[in-house]
């Protein structure tokens, strides 16, 4: 579009402004200047930076400049981190109670609200999103996700109802992915800590700067050493921590693939496990629904953090009768969206987070083409350096498309339409995924029913891609089990009495019935529970 | 004294499709309607208290006060998670108080189809304490018995047939679990397998071959045939591994 002008009235579309490019946005950049990094870290162990024998760099996706220097954690690496949790936690984290626990998660939430700024900035350098959104979602849901749950520490025994105490699990491997790399931080350490647990993180290895200004705050806030451990490195470090046998808990935020490795990795080892996978979301837009707003969420969901988001909407489906108005509309939309640098306050869609993910990206867009779907893509300009992918989507999509079954994790949408209710449903559902999906509708009791109806774990309704620390995250099916926040975060990092009871005495193996019958309301104390008795 | 089944994998896929048929319909019905069924499952177990009896004596060699001991701890378990199907979403669902204008609330949903691995110990108990936290949510179960009296866990599938639980909610294989237990774990289409003293080899078989999935595994030891009878054998934390917990948000505005 070059011209300035007003769309034609027709019989469907009313009068609307065409933003062209001679409209220009003056530059709006965020400043960079209070972000003060050292040229090298190493892991943070026992409340420590240690050196490291070999660094790798953390670059900016947007310039790909080189930011810092991190520390490749080894094997050795991740047994003195997971040693030094071992002590923090037999030694008195575990035995603290749970008030003076909450002190320090709450000084940590306090305190990073104090440097707000200077974490959304380095979150867009590190990892390309628009300041816009490490500023206004990401930064903020990190504190609060402190706030809440620093609230639980003191409260556990009101926060799963029946008899005996939960008891923390002990040493809690968590591994996170590079889409929201302070947030995933916050969501993993925030509940382990509450509940009694100590931690070895590892944040991933092209996103490990927000982590270790976290580990600095920790350091500040006095959290005693070795509660919190941060390692860095790629998979290989990753799986040294599934396989440690002192840990007693993984948590994994990442991709279907690598977590069915882990799930496989952990056989027979009873340590405890949480995944939070991958998505390929269904958006599912009625005929009643109110089609602009629907059309914002179709941008939420999609085209929200360079579509580097585990419960996108990449799937929309639209009621053929309203397809041709919403997908028009949709191109009108996606025209305004500014792809540019992250740390410019006007930008949409920042860089795509690395090269290997901007290949992976590109190589579906060819496939789907290839498979014979419709690309639109806006007239964008995109800078010279860095890992840059415009807005895009896709029409005449079949549900065997790979477009429309593997998840692209860019800003890639596919489109389908559907007739009914029920056909909705059912191509919502078919998928190995079971995130997240939304609904469009102004009929309550529509929206109701499909959203029991859809296999997910999050659904909105009249809205997308909202979070908060005290609504319970995670998937069905392939997208992982167990959830992360709220009252329902607190369950997986903790061992409620019938999960921990142990035979009181050996059964026999004959399968005869033990000669004496014991009383059948016995008050006795619940067995005492170990850690790893899970 | 009798011929018993001994499963094949073939059984246990067939078992897998009735209980895949018969799930929706299941979790469809209205909470209070899936407590009446256990209820009626109690009902039905204690007008046959008089047999029941007499096989544990018999078959398992139980003494006649034990025998009555397990029967009545069976029928009060049955009635007691018959109790929790309108209770569970209540006491562990949650209407959220998220900060923008938004109501958003989570619910618990049955996983789907489960594969249960039933005691050895206490073989009417067991399989009762097994089998109601699973269906009671709305799952559909199929329960591999392998111990010394098969034949009782047949006659329990004749008292689920008299009680109006719609056929394929619960189906019950009498086998070798070291037969089965791979062919359960990889079965793609169970959503979460319970495994009740399981050996370290069978955990293992079951983690690894479940993984392909992502199945949702639960262990728990065996106990003696005295402490299944004991209160702290019943938790609604038997019912919370077999549920996926729903967050619905809808913006609040005019």
């Amino acid at each position: 579009m070059s011209e300035i002008e007003a769309a034609p009235d027709t019989a469907d579309t009313a009068r609307e402004l065409l933003f062209g490019d001679r409209w220009e946005y003056a530059p709006a950049p965020q400043s960079a200047d209070h972000v003060r990094l050292a040229d090298r870290y190493g892991a943070f162990i026992g409340g420590e930076f240690h050196e490291a024998d070999d660094y790798f760099p953390s670059i900016s996706p947007a310039t790909e400049e080189t930011l810092a220097e991190v520390g490749r954690a080894t094997e050795a690496t991740v047994d003195r981190a997971v040693n030094a949790a071992r002590r923090a936690y037999d030694s008195h984290w575990r035995d603290l109670p749970g008030s003076e626990r909450a002190k320090y998660i709450f000084r940590i939430g306090r305190m990073i609200k104090e440097k707000s700024r200077e974490f959304a900035v380095l979150e867009s350098m590190d990892g390309g999103k628009p300041i816009r959104e490490s500023r206004d979602m990401d930064i903020p849901l990190v504190a609060a996700h402190f706030f809440h749950y620093a609230g639980w520490a003191d409260k556990l025994e009101y926060a799963l109802p029946g008899p005996g105490r939960p008891r923390p699990l002990g040493v809690c491997g968590q591994i996170i992915p590079w889409n929201f790399p302070l947030l995933m931080a916050a969501w993993k350490i925030a509940p382990a800590l509450a509940t009694g647990n100590t931690v070895v993180l590892k944040p991933a290895e092209t996103t490990p700067l927000t982590a270790i200004k976290l580990a600095e705050i920790m350091q500040e806030a006095g959290l005693p050493p070795g509660v919190v451990n941060i390692v860095h490195g790629a998979g290989d470090v990753g799986a040294a921590i599934v396989e440690h046998d002192d840990v007693d808990k993984v948590a994994f935020t990442g991709s279907t693939s690598v977590g069915k490795q882990i799930q496989k990795q952990l056989a027979g080892s009873k340590k405890r496990l949480t995944l939070e996978l991958g998505g390929k979301g269904a958006n599912i837009i009625f005929e009643d629904a109110p089609i602009d707003q629907a059309v914002e969420g179709i941008v939420d969901g999609i085209y929200f953090n360079q579509g580097h988001v585990c419960c996108a909407g990449s799937r929309l489906l639209v009621q053929e009768s309203v397809a041709d108005e919403v997908i028009q509309k949709l191109r009108h939309r996606i025209s305004t969206l500014r792809v540019g640098h992250p740390l410019d306050k006007n930008t949409d869609i920042g860089a795509i987070n690395s090269k290997q993910q901007l290949e992976k990206i590109r190589r579906l867009v060819d496939v789907g083409e290839k498979e014979g779907a419709e690309k639109y893509q806006p007239e964008c300009d995109l800078p010279d350096r860095g890992f840059w992918f415009p807005p895009t989507f896709f029409t005449d999509v079949t549900q065997s498309h790979r477009i429309a079954q593997e998840e692209i994790f860019g800003p890639v949408l596919s489109v389908t339409t559907f007739r009914t209710p029920d056909e909705a449903v059912e191509r919502a559902n078919n998928t190995e995924y079971g995130l997240a999906s939304g609904i469009w509708s102004d009929k309550g009791s529509k929206l109701f029913s499909i959203s029991k109806a859809l296999k997910n774990g999050v659904i909105w309704g009249n809205t997308f891609n909202k979070f908060d620390p005290a609504s319970p995250f995670g998937g069905y099916k392939e997208s992982g089990f167990g959830r992360e926040g709220g009252v329902h975060g607190l369950l997986p990092y903790l061992n409620v009495q019938s999960q921990s009871w142990q035979p009181k005495t050996t059964p026999s193996t004959n399968g005869s019935p033990s000669t004496k019958p014991g009383n059948s309301t016995s008050t006795g104390p619940s067995p005492e529970p170990k850690a790893d008795d899970t | 004294m009798a011929n018993i089944c001994r499963a094949s994998r073939k059984d246990f896929r067939d078992a897998v499709v009735a209980a895949r048929e018969a799930q929706e319909g299941w979790a469809s019905r209205s909470a209070f309607n899936r407590g009446q069924i256990l209820y009626r499952m109690g009902e039905m177990l204690e007008s046959r208290r008089q047999a029941f009896a007499e096989e544990l004596i018999e078959v398992v060699g139980y003494g006649r006060e034990e025998a009555e001991a397990e029967l009545d701890v069976a029928i009060d378990r049955l009635l007691w998670y018959a109790g929790w199907s309108d209770k569970f979403a209540q006491v562990f669902g949650t209407v959220n108080p998220v900060a923008t204008s938004h109501f958003d609330f989570s619910v618990p949903e049955p996983t789907g189809v489960v594969a249960a691995f039933v005691p050895e110990h206490a073989p009417l108990l067991g399989l009762v304490s097994c089998m109601a936290p699973i269906v009671v949510t709305g799952n559909a179960v199929v329960l591999i018995v392998d111990n010394d009296a098969p034949t009782l866990s047949l006659d329990v599938a004749e008292v689920l047939e008299t009680s109006d639980v719609p056929g394929g909610v619960v189906n019950v294989l009498t086998g070798h679990r070291t037969e089965l237990r791979e062919h359960v774990g990889g079965h793609r289409d169970v959503d979460a397998i319970l495994s009740v003293g399981a050996s370290a080899e069978e955990r293992t078989v079951l983690e690894t071959e479940g993984a392909d999935s992502v199945t949702r595994l639960e262990f728990r030891p065996d106990r003696t045939a005295a402490e299944w009878r004991l209160e702290d054998s019943q938790s609604p934390y038997w019912m919370t591994p077999f549920v996926e917990f729903k967050t619905t948000w809808h913006p609040v505005g005019r």
